[in-house]
């Protein structure tokens, strides 16, 4: 059921953004009873929601193929029902189920086996791999398909190393709704070079497509009293790699936002220059698909029981565009007051326009968007379902 | 045998009601399967394990044990338990 959502402009648009070709931005939004997908108009002033698709499923994540503009896969399971994966090849009008969802290998008798709860994170492969994909779940395991996301393959190097074992620890380990493995990053220079996140368990890096991984924790803080050399107790919240310059990552993690330059391997904590009364604390990480100085995060209260809210009630987005020297508070057209936001480690995203777009959704279910790179705010959607997850993709 | 379909799985049988063969609860959901593909992940875990929160039940009994033998005269009734919020 499809109605149109407007806004007052927030700015008139110009004669050069008028000459831009007509393409458009979509937004798709998981939540944790459905999905909808928000088209805007070419100026993205205008929105008109599509959904909800899967009402009442818990969807963790709505992701658009790059590499042919119209495929969708939509993470899900219900409360009672076990996870799967929906597919979509024309924008979400019909919906196939995956033939095999991600599925952790069968456990030899007597040994109780690891099954997926949900599937948390999904990420196209490399522009030079059609069809391939990959997935990470909960509790934490990664998985491949190779046929465009009908079936999956559990990755043993990762779901049944002992070693990794360890690190991911048990599920009770992980956040409150289930250990995740995200941040699923691939190198567009390279599709065997990839990167991924755990909830519990650190950062991994492989060169090799996957066979084998390594540890990239230098640098990170971890809660006090505990081994950084243990990768059990890094907790990375979320990982960017820039577009304009893959060998840069921001970070948000439980203990600060940072940054690592490649070929070092050790992270460097800029949160420290955000102020100390809002703090480096939060979950998402957005970085400018042109310029890798520029990245952009969501601050919460890390203090005392952790409440993850803005911090003094006082939302904002905070934006470095000097690698993380200086942060500026960007918080025009969001409450001033009295708003206890938490916005989810994938529900804050950017688009590739110009100037970029800026996006994120709340736990209490609202959808806003800055059109001018977080200068201004605007709420697009609100009396949504818990936000899980914000993702853009621009059609043509 | 007669499968009595919760609400949560009539996406795939399209009614409340089916048919399901086979000498075992895992015979008969495998024959599902081969009916509706996709139910019997959504309804049993890849360690073969009844999901946390679907319970089935054979004449009025509740069966936690896949390899628990069925006759062609059973009734199997699978329920979505309590899971609100």
């Amino acid at each position: 059921m499809a109605r149109k959502i407007r806004k007052p402009a927030v700015r008139k648009q110009g004669a050069s953004s008028r000459a831009r070709p007509q393409r458009r931005v979509v937004v798709l939004v998981a939540t944790r009873k459905g999905a909808w997908l928000y088209h805007g108009n070419a100026a993205r002033k205008t929105w008109r929601a599509d959904g909800p698709h899967f009402l009442g499923h818990v969807i963790s994540q709505v992701v658009l193929d790059p590499r042919d503009g119209r495929t969708l896969l939509a993470a899900a399971k219900t409360g009672h029902l076990g996870p799967t994966v929906f597919r979509s090849t024309d924008l979400g009008r019909t919906w196939k189920e995956a033939a095999h969802p991600p599925a952790f290998a069968k456990a030899p008798d007597g040994d109780q086996g690891r099954a997926v709860d949900h599937t948390f994170w999904l990420t196209p492969a490399h522009a030079s791999e059609p069809n391939v994909w990959y997935a990470g779940t909960s509790p934490q395991g990664l998985f491949r398909s190779e046929d465009g996301g009908v079936s999956w393959k559990p990755f043993s190097s990762i779901n049944d190393d002992p070693q990794y074992r360890k690190w991911m620890g048990t599920v009770q380990d992980g956040t409150p709704d289930g250990p995740k493995l995200h941040s699923i990053i691939i190198d567009p220079r390279n599709p065997r070079h990839l990167y991924f996140a755990m909830s519990g368990g650190g950062v991994h890096e492989s060169v090799d497509g996957g066979k084998t991984w390594v540890p990239r924790l230098k640098g990170l803080d971890v809660v006090e009293g505990f081994d950084r050399a243990d990768a059990t107790v890094h907790d990375p919240h979320c990982i960017r790699m820039c577009p304009s310059n893959p060998d840069r990552l921001y970070q948000q993690n439980h203990c600060g936002i940072y940054r690592l330059d490649r070929p070092s391997d050790t992270w460097e904590r800029i949160g420290k220059s955000m102020p100390k009364r809002v703090g480096d604390i939060g979950f998402p990480m957005v970085v400018h698909p042109r310029d890798a100085d520029t990245a952009w995060v969501f601050p919460m209260n890390g203090t005392t029981v952790w409440p993850r809210t803005s911090p003094e009630g006082m939302p904002a987005v905070y934006a470095t565009r000097n690698g993380g020297k200086t942060w500026q508070r960007l918080d025009a057209g969001l409450p001033a007051k009295q708003a206890w936001w938490t916005v989810k480690r994938q529900a804050m995203t950017g688009d590739a326009a110009n100037p970029v777009g800026l996006y994120f959704g709340t736990t209490s279910g609202e959808l806003w968007m800055s059109r001018d790179e977080g200068r201004r705010w605007a709420c697009i959607a609100r009396h949504l379902p818990e936000i899980y997850a914000v993702e853009t993709a621009e059609l043509t | 045998m007669k499968v009595i379909v919760p609400s949560a799985l009539r996406s795939y049988t399209e009614r409340s009601e089916t048919e399901a063969s086979g000498a075992t609860l895992a015979a008969a959901l495998v024959d599902l399967e081969s009916q509706y593909p996709g139910i019997r992940f959504r309804m049993i875990d890849e360690q073969d394990r009844i999901r946390r929160h679907i319970r089935i039940f054979v004449n009025g009994e509740q069966v936690r044990d896949l390899s628990q033998p069925l006759n062609a005269t059973d009734e199997v009734i699978i329920v979505q338990a309590l899971s609100g919020g």
